[in-house]
């Protein structure tokens, strides 16, 4: 996961994998799209490709990138987890705060003596 | 997922939204059911902080020391409850203090995963009885914001959610596998 990271760390292979999100591509596509050179772009590709990101197919004499989902679905798991953990942080301090919330009403009605509310 | 047996009517208080505003920086809000003095009394108050701000799993808040002034020093300690008895500790300082309104302070972790001091910015802000607590963490460099996100403790980890949880809809809707653009 730590490579799928550091693949996605970098701006343009992060633009690379948006743009594989629609489907495959040759990468020409991709050339035109990211306005950087050829030899740049294959670069980005094989580091993505050696991270599991994406994968290569021949169609005739084009090489077709397409994402490979495995990887992004892992991350996308332990991602979830850390949401989780503030979430359920956050849920019990709901709790403490309602209390806190009861704690106050019950004290400022002691000092307002029987006020009605 | 289960929307937590919650005895309360929806409300829009509960939702966590996590944002990048900078290279640097993540962004982290909530919306809390209370008037703000309460939710800065809970992030403020040693005895309460022990009650909620826990790790993952078994990870408690075993040490939470505050002294809450301009200078004054922090220190937060989780300890896995799991029995493996790690410690996992936080230290800091408070830059700003303006009550039930804004808390600025930096932090280390002792395993210095973030590559030097981050500074932590929390507003409080209250409308109609609610309050939407806001804290952003920024980073000595994007390289530690990304430290951060590497090693998972914690708000780092949300860094690029915002943005992955963008690609992810659509790989999950992905329809047949191997269907090649013969064009």
């Amino acid at each position: 996961m730590i490579a799928t990271l550091r693949a996605l760390a970098e701006p343009n292979r992060f633009e690379i994998v948006e743009l594989l999100r629609t489907g495959p591509q040759p990468v020409g596509h991709l050339v035109k799209r990211l306005r950087l050179r050829q030899p740049q772009v294959s670069k980005h590709l094989r580091v993505l490709s050696d991270a599991g990101l994406v994968e290569v197919r021949v169609d005739a004499q084009r090489r077709i990138y397409e994402l490979r989902p495995a990887p992004l679905r892992e991350l996308d798991v332990w991602l979830k987890k850390y949401q989780r953990l503030w979430e359920s942080n956050f849920e019990r301090l709901d709790a403490v705060l309602d209390e806190l919330k009861t704690e106050k009403l019950k004290h400022k009605e002691k000092s307002h003596g029987r006020k009605k509310r | 997922m289960d929307a937590k047996s919650d005895s309360r009517p929806a409300t829009n208080a509960g939702t966590l939204k996590v944002t990048t505003p900078s290279d640097r920086e993540v962004a982290m809000s909530r919306i809390f059911d209370a008037p703000r003095e309460l939710v800065f009394e809970a992030w403020t108050t040693p005895e309460l902080l022990k009650r909620w701000l826990w790790g993952p799993d078994d990870w408690r808040l075993a040490v939470c020391e505050i002294d809450l002034r301009v200078g004054g020093a922090l220190r937060f300690v989780w300890r896995d409850s799991g029995g493996k008895g790690k410690d996992m500790g936080m230290g800091g300082v408070y830059r700003e203090i303006a009550p039930s309104d804004r808390l600025v302070f930096t932090e280390v972790w002792d395993q210095d995963w973030t590559g030097g001091e981050a500074l932590v910015t929390m507003t409080f802000v209250e409308h109609a009885g609610k309050t939407t607590l806001t804290q952003t963490v920024l980073y000595s460099s994007r390289a530690a914001r990304d430290g951060a996100l590497k090693t998972g403790m914690e708000r780092g980890v949300e860094i690029s959610y915002d943005r992955l949880a963008s690609l992810l809809p659509s790989l999950h809707a992905r329809p047949k596998e191997k269907e090649a653009s013969h064009s």
